[in-house]
């Protein structure tokens, strides 16, 4: 399809702007997540792939056919989806007697699968069961991970650059304050990873930041790690490449010390301090009268001198 | 007695105030990880297992998100805000944590021939307006596409220059004039692509593909043949070469007015043809082609699951060999029950025609 892409002209304006909108970028777009069910989904995983994708909306496309694929063993059909609808996170649903309701979370780059995590759900609380007011879709999410297990296990690591990919949103250069209702708190413990989901109210405190309480709302599970399928190092590194026009200037000549003083250089040209300007002292000026003066008296001093010698 | 209620009162207040502070500090061990361009925080302490194991799990882990969230609440209220149409709103920084891209960094276009040329020589793009005033419209009207400025096409009036053949249809000409300047714009534009992403491209003749088919071989060893001075007429057959037919156009449409008498003949040829108890395909050729194709099918199967099923495979070569044989009563019968099949599936060139009685 790259061929294809500078052979055949877009014939339209629009098709044009919808060509441009998929082309890489040095500024990317929100990643597209797709909610794939598998062969065999069950009413437990369907029900799952739902709330997320309400939680993912917009930026979500539900597939609502079953595909009969293994993401382990055959990813190209995968990959033929995420290049026919422009998305690079997907999360497949399946269910059998080996894995019972599955759920494996992916992202590709350069429409080629880059990691999988295979999480099972242990417990399933789903939004319909928990009534109460939700808030609309498309709310930026406050993230929040619990757990040295994050940090120690490799996997842990990959999975929790995974599922910040996932549910993070667009990135935005400034937040309503107000607005920010929306919190996934998943915490790594005792091997299992419990995913809940919270609406934040912001209660009145004695000063600026409010004081928060939560209220249990959204989708919640208790997943368990299973597979895995990560990429090489390598891949990781070319993945994580940024391009070079998008790093901060550094300003030269300018630095700051401890107490936030700003400090500068400049850089001059030698000067001949001969030359200087200095203060002009009216007294030590040179006049010519002076000058004859002073030979007159240096004459009478010398003859002084002889006349005492002598 | 006024003295200890002041004292009483200033107490009070104090201890208000340090519980108002004290409900939005959290006391965490380990401080957390913020990434506030992300609205992200990573808390690095082990949990309370054994708290989690007495207590109910969902009431353990929501006074821990609660913490949390409150310490990330925090630290985002201490950066700066700004009013925006009645709206508080606060400014976030870059994001902190790196995150793998969608894409690969995006490569310079690679620049086409004018542009190599134009740098080497220094020239620069001039920009042009969009708009040029047209005196025969008297309007402005864009310079190049739709309805555009001083459109040469659309004049109806051509002087034929004294120089041109008098029956030559100037505007006609003009037309393919135009249309070869489009195809060369757009043999161009192909060239500098195919530069641009390294492919070779041959100056004249066909570009070579993966597999290549009988007949655009055949193609490109006609084009190769008559690319000499003498246009190839001296340049000898190979043995057993056969002359490609079909060569240039697909189809041919008869003119509307044309041969009056060859068309009427033909009508009613087809009449004949629709009338006669001769069927229009040749029904051994057809069962054979089907049997042939049933035969790599069921090859392919085999090949694709060795084993028990290979021996079935060697009872249609058998089948097949016998359907050669034998052109007539038998071939015929299993012909006419297959006959349905053998039309719709096989591959069958000639037109369809619907028999007649048989």
């Amino acid at each position: 399809m790259t061929q294809l892409d500078g052979v055949v002209k877009p014939k339209t304006k629009r098709s044009k702007r919808f060509l441009q909108g998929r082309e890489p970028k040095l500024n990317e777009n929100i990643k597209n997540a797709m909610l794939i069910k598998g062969g065999n989904a069950n009413q437990t995983v369907t029900q799952a792939l739902k709330d997320i994708y309400s939680l993912k909306k917009p930026n979500a496309v539900m597939y609502k056919k079953k595909n009969i694929t293994r993401p382990f063993e055959d990813q190209t059909s995968l990959e033929f989806f995420s290049k026919k609808s422009d998305c690079s996170l997907f999360l497949f649903g399946s269910h059998n007697k080996k894995r019972p309701n599955n759920l494996v979370f992916g992202r590709m780059f350069d429409f080629h699968v880059l990691d999988m995590i295979e999480l099972g759900i242990e417990k399933f609380v789903s939004l319909k069961d928990i009534k109460n007011s939700k808030f609309p879709e498309g709310t930026k999410p406050l993230l929040i991970f619990a757990g040295d297990a994050f940090e120690t296990d490799n996997e842990h690591k990959k999975l929790k650059s995974l599922l910040i990919d996932f549910f993070r949103g667009p990135t935005v250069p400034c937040v309503r304050l107000a607005g920010l209702e929306h919190v996934l708190h998943i915490t790594a413990l005792e091997g299992k990873i419990y995913f809940r989901s919270y609406k934040a109210l912001l209660k009145k405190s004695g000063c600026r930041t409010p004081r928060i309480e939560l209220e249990d709302m959204g989708p919640s599970f208790d997943f368990t790690m299973r597979r895995t399928h990560l990429a090489s190092d390598d891949l990781y590194k070319t993945a994580h490449r940024q391009p070079k026009a998008l790093k901060p200037k550094k300003k030269k000549n300018v630095s700051h010390d401890v107490f936030g003083t700003k400090y500068g250089r400049l850089h001059m040209q030698k000067q001949d301090l001969a030359k200087l300007q200095t203060r002009k002292m009216k007294g030590l000026k040179k006049r010519k009268g002076e000058k004859a003066e002073g030979e007159g008296e240096e004459a009478e001093a010398t003859t002084a001198k002889k006349a005492k010698t002598q | 007695m006024a003295a200890c209620s002041i004292e009483d009162v200033l107490a009070k207040a104090e201890r208000e105030e340090a519980e108002k502070l004290k409900s939005i500090s959290v006391h965490k061990e380990l401080e957390l990880e913020f990434d506030p361009g992300n609205l992200f925080a990573f808390d690095k302490n082990p949990p309370n297992t054994r708290e989690f194991r007495k207590q109910n799990k969902d009431e353990f882990l929501r006074s821990l998100a609660r913490d949390n969230t409150q310490l990330l609440i925090n630290e985002l209220w201490k950066l700066p805000t700004e009013r925006v149409e009645e709206v508080i709103v606060a400014k976030l920084p870059e994001p902190t944590t790196r995150l793998p891209r969608e894409k690969p960094v995006p490569k310079p276009r690679p620049s086409t021939k004018w542009e190599e040329f134009a740098k080497l020589k220094g020239i620069q793009k001039k920009k042009k307006t969009n708009l040029v005033w047209d005196d025969v419209h008297k309007e402005w009207k864009r310079r190049w596409g739709y309805k555009r400025a001083n459109d040469d096409t659309k004049e109806w009036l051509i002087e034929v220059p004294e120089t041109a053949d008098p029956n030559e249809d100037q505007f006609s000409k003009r037309n393919k004039a135009k249309k070869e300047r489009v195809a060369k714009n757009e043999l161009n534009r192909l060239r500098n692509i195919a530069r641009g992403q390294k492919i070779k491209v041959p100056g004249v003749g066909l570009a070579p593909t993966d597999q290549q088919s009988k007949t655009e071989l055949g193609k490109a060893i006609h084009v190769a043949k008559h690319s000499t001075a003498s246009v190839g007429k001296f340049q000898g057959n190979l043995p057993k070469e056969k002359v490609p037919k079909n060569m240039g156009k697909k189809r041919k449409f008869e003119p509307l007015i044309g041969d009056f008498s060859a068309e009427k003949r033909k009508q009613l040829d087809l009449l004949n043809i629709m009338d006669s108890k001769k069927p229009r395909i040749d029904i051994t050729k057809a069962v054979n082609k089907q049997m042939r194709e049933e035969d790599r099918q069921s090859g392919f199967q085999k090949r694709k699951s060795p084993g028990k099923k290979g021996r079935k495979g060697n009872f249609s070569g058998k089948g097949k060999a016998k359907g050669k044989g034998k052109k007539g009563g038998p071939a015929g019968g299993s012909g006419g029950g297959r006959n349905k099949g053998g039309p719709g599936g096989g591959n069958n060139r000639k037109p369809r025609m619907k028999q007649g009685k048989r």
